[in-house]
């Protein structure tokens, strides 16, 4: 790969913009296609497939094999909460290959001094959750015990069919939860996809422990079936 | 942020080290990693990402010594049926084939 394109990729990938890079391993001869681009390319359909999986592999082109490198997007988590737990999930999720982004508008909590390394927005969700929009590669951990704070979020996210939803609270604040998101308009099948008590049953007691047990979920989540939106394709 | 090989490689060679870039391209049985994963390796042997659970680093950290120095890609192979297994072999039974490129 020559260092232009390398550069090229890599301003895409931290744009969160996906791109392919299709080479033909015989000669090392390459080609970068960015997203956006793929359309006008001649092999269109076939890497618009590759985006959509995501996966990486082979494909011929004119009797010739090539391989095609996928280079999506990380899949992102919010968490809203910038609490004890997320101290300890967001590093562990970065670790893992997420994408993670903390939302709450008490600035006394969201500090970059107590998340250093990863998005910290000091705002209401429904203010931040605007501009960054949710979607099926995104999961949320809702982790404030605070309806103020999560519902505006739980909202969004059922809207936007992220593939992990979890709120942090007994069964009985979940049961008032369920009751607000039902006045809201959602039905069973909604309320069905959120994980609550949140976390895999690891018989998690500190916050640490608390945040591996969900970190856990999110890639029970994400692996074990394919992302809702690859299902529908 | 995860270990990021792309970034890796390209703050290498911005610095003007001689890197490799290598990739899983192809897996066969049970493979440590899967197709599309990458390692970046610089002149001096450092290197970031993997492209098996440590079994065959090693050797392609070695082999993309060559490529560094001649720029001439190459696309190597391991597995337990290979004569290099008992060296460098995939104890999982597994055999990869991996892309090994120069940034040039």
């Amino acid at each position: 790969m020559d260092l232009q394109n390398l550069r090229a990729l890599n301003a895409e990938r931290q744009a969160r913009r996906a791109a392919l890079v299709m080479t033909d391993t015989a000669s090392g001869a390459q080609q970068l296609v960015k997203a956006a681009d793929v359309a006008l390319h001649p092999q269109a359909e076939a890497l618009e497939a590759f985006f959509r999986s995501g996966k990486s592999g082979p494909l011929e082109v004119d009797g010739q094999m090539r391989f095609v490198t996928v280079h999506n997007p990380p899949v992102r988590l919010v968490l809203i909460g910038a609490v004890h737990i997320s101290q300890a999930l967001a590093p562990m999720a970065a670790i893992a290959g997420l994408d993670v982004t903390v939302i709450d508008p008490r600035t006394a909590f969201a500090s970059p001094e107590r998340f250093p390394h990863v998005q910290v927005l000091a705002e209401w969700p429904d203010e931040a959750l605007a501009r960054q929009k949710l979607d099926a590669h995104t999961g949320v951990a809702l982790l404030t015990h605070d309806p103020k704070i999560d519902d505006p979020a739980l909202i969004a996210a059922l809207r936007a069919d992220c593939f992990y939803i979890g709120a942090l609270g007994s069964r009985k604040t979940h049961a008032a939860r369920r009751a607000r998101m039902t006045a809201q308009g959602f039905d069973e099948a909604a309320l069905a996809r959120i994980h609550a008590p949140i976390g895999l049953d690891i018989g998690a007691v500190s916050p640490p422990e608390i945040a591996a047990a969900i970190l856990g979920e999110i890639i029970l989540a994400l692996r074990k079936k394919p992302l809702r939106a690859e299902a529908a394709s | 942020m995860e270990d990021d090989v792309l970034q890796s490689a390209e703050v290498w060679r911005a610095a003007g080290r001689g890197v490799a870039l290598a990739t899983v391209v192809e897996t066969w049985g049970s493979a440590p990693r899967p197709v599309g994963s990458q390692l970046a390796i610089d002149e001096t042997g450092h290197f970031a990402g993997s492209v098996s659970g440590g079994c065959v680093e090693g050797e392609v950290v070695t082999q993309a010594m060559d490529v560094i120095a001649d720029g001439k890609p190459r696309t190597l192979e391991f597995g337990v049926a290979d004569e290099t297994a008992w060296r460098v072999g995939l104890s999982c039974g597994g055999r990869i084939r991996i892309f090994v490129e120069k940034v040039a």
